[in-house]
């Protein structure tokens, strides 16, 4: 019965979203934080900073505000990782690619195309987070189920923008 | 171990830091949010599969957080924003979402299902633009502080109590996810 629940290919989201609340309910009582992403990022573009100029990055504002540092929340994005690759090995649906389905019927079959959106929209994406502070697991997850402004007028940025960009990029 | 030892103690946090991701890029995985296709549906107001997993998220988490606060178990960490900060940046991440077609979390999920356009491209990307963004901060700091909201959370701003918001806001999700489902989406 149990395996059988892993190894399908897909849960419902309703039950996997209610997965993720839960899980919310642990990592507010026992870590005393909410789930987020976006900041692991900075810290590990920090650490690769410090490496390259010996440590001299470490005077920069923002990394005095947020130390690059292994946390709680840099661990957690790595565990993402381990978890997904564990769910997709368990259902089979395992398998390395490049350039999904969508994008291919649109844009074409060239790998070094998908990987420059890809590029360009992870910077994008990168320097958004941090602006916000927090991304669609920190504001859209975390920060919508404490009903907190800024989360709610971030979520709602998030999905204007993205709703706006990809018409732009697939209706015409 | 009690609670206020299990937070404090580093070596603990990490372990249940990897255990937590694991168990969210888990979930992730088999709602499918880790799909390009699935996000750019949502995008394109075609696939709602993004909407019910995070409004499914907010039902239940809201729910118990709501909970353990009143019991004092927990405390609340709500982010502060302004027009500056949220709306600006809130923008520049929905341009890149839709470029992507992940975001920070389902991008490392992405990563543990085998897409390398996730790694090479995606979290690449974000590593940098982060970076740019710590780079930048200083000069940026008087436009991020350009407007403050003033009421940290919803309650403050409508001046409703939880206890009768909570529950009109959970009614609001279910009947969202009624309409969802009647409309075929």
């Amino acid at each position: 019965m149990i395996i059988e629940w892993l190894t399908m290919q897909q849960w419902s989201p309703y039950l996997a979203g209610a997965g993720i609340g839960i899980l919310s309910w642990f990592t507010f009582l026992l870590s005393d934080k909410g789930l987020g992403c976006s900041t692991s990022y900075a810290k590990t573009a920090g650490m690769i900073e410090s490496v390259v100029t010996r440590g001299k990055s470490r005077d920069k504002k923002y990394y005095k505000e947020f130390p690059p540092v292994i946390d709680w929340q840099w661990i957690l994005v790595i565990g993402i990782i381990i978890g997904a690759f564990l769910s997709s090995i368990l259902s089979g649906t395992f398998s390395v690619g490049v350039v999904p389905d969508l994008f291919q019927a649109r844009f074409g079959d060239d790998p070094a195309v998908r990987i420059l959106f890809a590029l360009i929209g992870g910077i994008l994406m990168g320097i958004g987070a941090r602006w916000a502070r927090g991304c669609t697991s920190g504001h859209g997850i975390t920060g919508n189920m404490q009903l907190g402004t800024a989360s709610l007028v971030a979520s709602a940025c998030f999905f204007a923008g993205g709703i706006a960009m990809a018409f732009i990029l697939y209706a015409f | 171990m009690n609670v206020t030892d299990i937070r404090r103690n580093k070596r603990v946090q990490l372990i249940l830091g990897l255990l937590m991701g694991i168990v969210f890029g888990f979930l992730l995985q088999k709602a499918s949010v880790t799909e390009y296709d699935v996000i750019l549906g949502q995008l394109l107001l075609s696939d709602f599969t993004v909407v019910k997993v995070m409004f499914s998220a907010v039902l239940v988490g809201m729910i118990g957080l709501y909970l353990l606060n009143r019991a004092g178990r927990i405390t609340y960490h709500v982010t502060e924003g302004s027009v500056g900060t949220t709306v600006i940046g809130g923008l520049i991440f929905g341009i890149g979402f839709a470029l992507l077609g992940y975001c920070p979390g389902t991008v490392a999920g992405a990563i543990g299902s085998g897409w390398l356009d996730a790694l090479f491209g995606g979290a690449v990307g974000i590593v940098i633009g982060a970076g740019l963004f710590a780079t930048f901060y200083p000069r940026l700091k008087p436009l991020l502080s350009c407007r403050p909201f003033k009421e940290p959370t919803l309650y403050e701003l409508i001046r409703v109590k939880p206890a009768i918001l909570i529950p009109l806001y959970c009614i609001g999700i279910v009947i969202l996810f009624f309409l969802l489902e009647m409309a075929g989406l």
